[in-house]
């Protein structure tokens, strides 16, 4: 087991410096270069000269991007164009609020989700089944700025239950430490403002766990109904053993691999930054942000936002890998 | 061989169907018979004549729907298990009757240790302590033949053999010491000499415990090596009935004749012997034929078998045969 996360551990390095290689040459090879894109069609030639020694982009391409290579290894992503903050910084403080979104997000989805996919599945055909999947079909089908605009109505303005936007209210004082306001919170045993936080995650978390939620509960479902067909079922029936221990042990474990493959995706996809979620909230996320860079045309921002999702990403994939060999013995071997 | 044991299974009766789209598929169709203690009992028949789904309404693990048990009653240690109710069933399951299934292949399941799945059984039925179980486990892997038991507990099941497997299986039957062990083809997806190990286990076993056997299967060659008694399906109902030595040595029923000859011979050594099969092929549960259900493949056909079905006929006082031939 030790040696396999080891070689999941390389190959992850592997992969995260094939994406450096990607990312840089993804910025440097769109047509005319960066200081083109910053300084638009009209700048004249001069400025362009300037900009470019100043950035280094005169410089062979190999070279350039052994710069970046270097100081990607010593953490420094380079500054904001537009602002002139070092953009670790920037991302130090809007990835916490991304994280703690989608954890909040996938945990309602996860906990949802799942739940409704085995109980659909184990009483297949029955009115819990029907209606669970017709809201998880609902679930994917509805577009996520309308919904989180009904819930603001109904749950903010109407009933005035949950706050309107953003992370915390402006009365509320936290003393920010991590930038992950519930750790912040707890740390600085600031109760008063850690459920302030909690009370403004629940709108904008719950929009988006919504799709998530639903494909969870459909592969669920499928993959439930899969293994319960299985003969090692029939086994554990003949055991003796009740519903819940064959349901929750037996069949649950077989069914996880599908399972924690889409959990996987969804939230690499959340952290990638939920940019609709993110706009109605007002929420300051990495998703806005890296929006932002793309307007700006802050070619810096945005390899090193995109550099920070894909390794994420890639993570997060890893992740998955090693719990699926914790699941199942037979990948292990592999 | 009449055995002075009691009788401690008796099926009366048993109808169990399938509500299929497509009709009712009436896969028993009345069938009784009795296991006294101890003793083999085997059914044999082609595949789809009832003899597994026999076997799963013992352990009403039917699937239903769409599998009932319509009609008949299911006497075990007196009482009728038909009637029982899911919880009351979960007590017998596992613990008084045990089973074995044809695929050792799939049927353990992949992501648990062995040892933990044998000790599942004596945790569900037998209140006892972590060590008792572990050692209880042990000493019943040993007693199926697996080398080394105190490691191979941890072993997952793609780390062992089909037969290997298969001796974890019988091992988790026999856990709680049941009464009966049904056996649904149990060497059937075995190389023939681990089939004759797996065989040479079960009657060794039945010999120390006492427990009797249900032998399911379409082995002519099984039900001779284990068998006291034969009960012959076909179409959900039984045809032939017998001690086995009297079926091997005298069998009534064409269709158990036409079984017989599909066997290959050893004596026949000139090589010039064609093997004979049954021709047609078995009826669709859906739709039996008129009279006896044997009668558009049997080469003893007469009127009355189109007409009327035979009732199970007794012959030579300890013989039953669905013939009209022995009236």
């Amino acid at each position: 087991m030790l040696r396999f996360i080891a070689n999941r551990l390389l190959s992850l390095v592997v992969t995260v410096f094939g994406i450096s290689i990607l990312v840089f040459l993804m910025i440097h090879l769109t047509p005319g270069d960066p200081a083109e894109m910053m300084l638009g069609e009209r700048a004249s030639k001069q400025a362009l000269e300037e900009l470019r020694e100043r950035l280094g982009l005169n410089k062979p391409l190999y070279v350039q991007y052994g710069l970046f290579l270097s100081r990607l290894l010593r953490g420094d992503l380079g500054r904001a164009l537009r602002t002139n903050e070092k953009i670790t910084t920037e991302i130090a403080e809007r990835f916490p609020a991304t994280v703690e979104l989608s954890i909040m997000a996938m945990i309602f989805a996860v906990t949802i989700g799942m739940t409704a996919g085995i109980v659909s599945a184990t009483r297949q055909y029955s009115i819990f089944d029907y209606t669970s999947m017709f809201f998880s079909l609902v679930g994917v089908s509805m577009p996520i700025f309308w919904l989180g605009l009904i819930l603001i109505i109904i749950f903010s303005l109407k009933l005035g239950w949950l706050p309107l936007s953003g992370r915390i209210s402006y009365t509320v004082h936290l003393e920010t430490i991590t930038n992950f306001y519930i750790i912040d919170a707890i740390l600085t045993r600031n109760w008063q403002a850690l459920k302030d936080v909690l009370w403004h995650l629940i709108l904008p978390s719950f929009t988006l766990s919504t799709i998530p939620m639903a494909i969870i509960a459909r592969i669920t479902r499928s993959s439930m109904l899969e293994v319960l067909r299985q003969d090692y079922i029939r086994t554990a029936m003949a055991k003796g053993l009740t519903p819940r221990i064959i349901h929750y042990k037996h069949a649950l474990r077989n069914a996880l691999i599908p399972i924690i493959t889409v959990i996987g995706l969804q939230f690499g996809i959340l952290l990638g930054g939920a940019i609709l979620t993110e706009t109605i909230f007002a929420w300051p996320g990495i998703g806005l942000w890296l929006l932002n860079a793309v307007y700006a045309r802050d070619f810096n921002a945005v390899q090193g936002g995109t550099m920070l999702i894909a390794t994420t990403f890639v993570t997060i994939n890893m992740i998955v890998d090693i719990l699926y060999a914790w699941i199942n013995p037979k990948i292990r071997v592999s | 061989m009449e055995s002075n044991e009691q009788i401690i299974l008796k099926v009366n009766n048993l109808h169990t169907y399938f509500f299929t789209e497509r009709g009712v598929a009436k896969a028993v169709n009345g069938v009784s018979f009795y296991v006294r203690g101890g003793e083999t009992l085997a059914i044999v028949g082609e595949s789809g004549c009832g003899k597994s789904v026999t076997a799963l309404s013992i352990m009403k693990l039917v699937p239903s729907p769409p599998g009932k048990i319509v009609d008949g009653e299911i006497i075990f240690d007196d009482v009728d298990i038909v009637k029982l109710s899911e919880k009351e069933m979960r007590q017998i399951r596992g613990n008084r009757i045990g089973m074995v299934f044809q695929e050792p292949m799939t049927a353990l399941n992949p992501v648990f240790k062995i040892g933990d799945q044998i000790a599942e059984v004596l945790l569900h039925h037998r209140k006892a302590s972590k060590q008792d179980v572990q050692n209880k486990v042990i000493e019943l892997l040993r007693k199926v033949g697996i080398p080394s038991p105190e490691s191979r507990i941890n072993d997952y099941p793609h780390q062992m053999s089909g037969g290997m497997r298969q001796r974890v299986i019988i091992a988790m039957a026999l856990a709680c010491n049941p009464k009966l062990i049904l056996a649904d083809e149990p060497t059937t997806a075995l190389d023939v000499t681990i089939q004759a190990q797996i065989l040479e286990l079960m009657k060794e076993l039945q010999e120390n415990t006492g427990t009797a056997f249900i032998l399911i299967t379409h082995d002519l060659g099984v039900v001779a090596e284990m068998a006291e008694r034969v009960i012959v399906m076909y179409a959900g109902r039984i045809v032939e009935a017998s001690a086995v030595k009297d079926l091997f040595h005298n069998p009534l029923h064409p269709y158990t004749v036409g079984l017989m000859e599909s066997v290959p011979s050893w004596s026949d050594t000139s090589g010039k012997k064609r093997l004979k099969a049954i021709p047609g092929i078995v009826p669709s549960l859906l739709a039996l034929p008129s009279g006896c259900v044997f009668h558009d493949r049997c080469s003893k056909v007469f009127d009355r078998c189109k007409l009327e079905e035979p009732p199970l006929l007794e012959h030579d006082n300890s013989r039953l045969v669905r013939c009209w031939l022995y009236k």
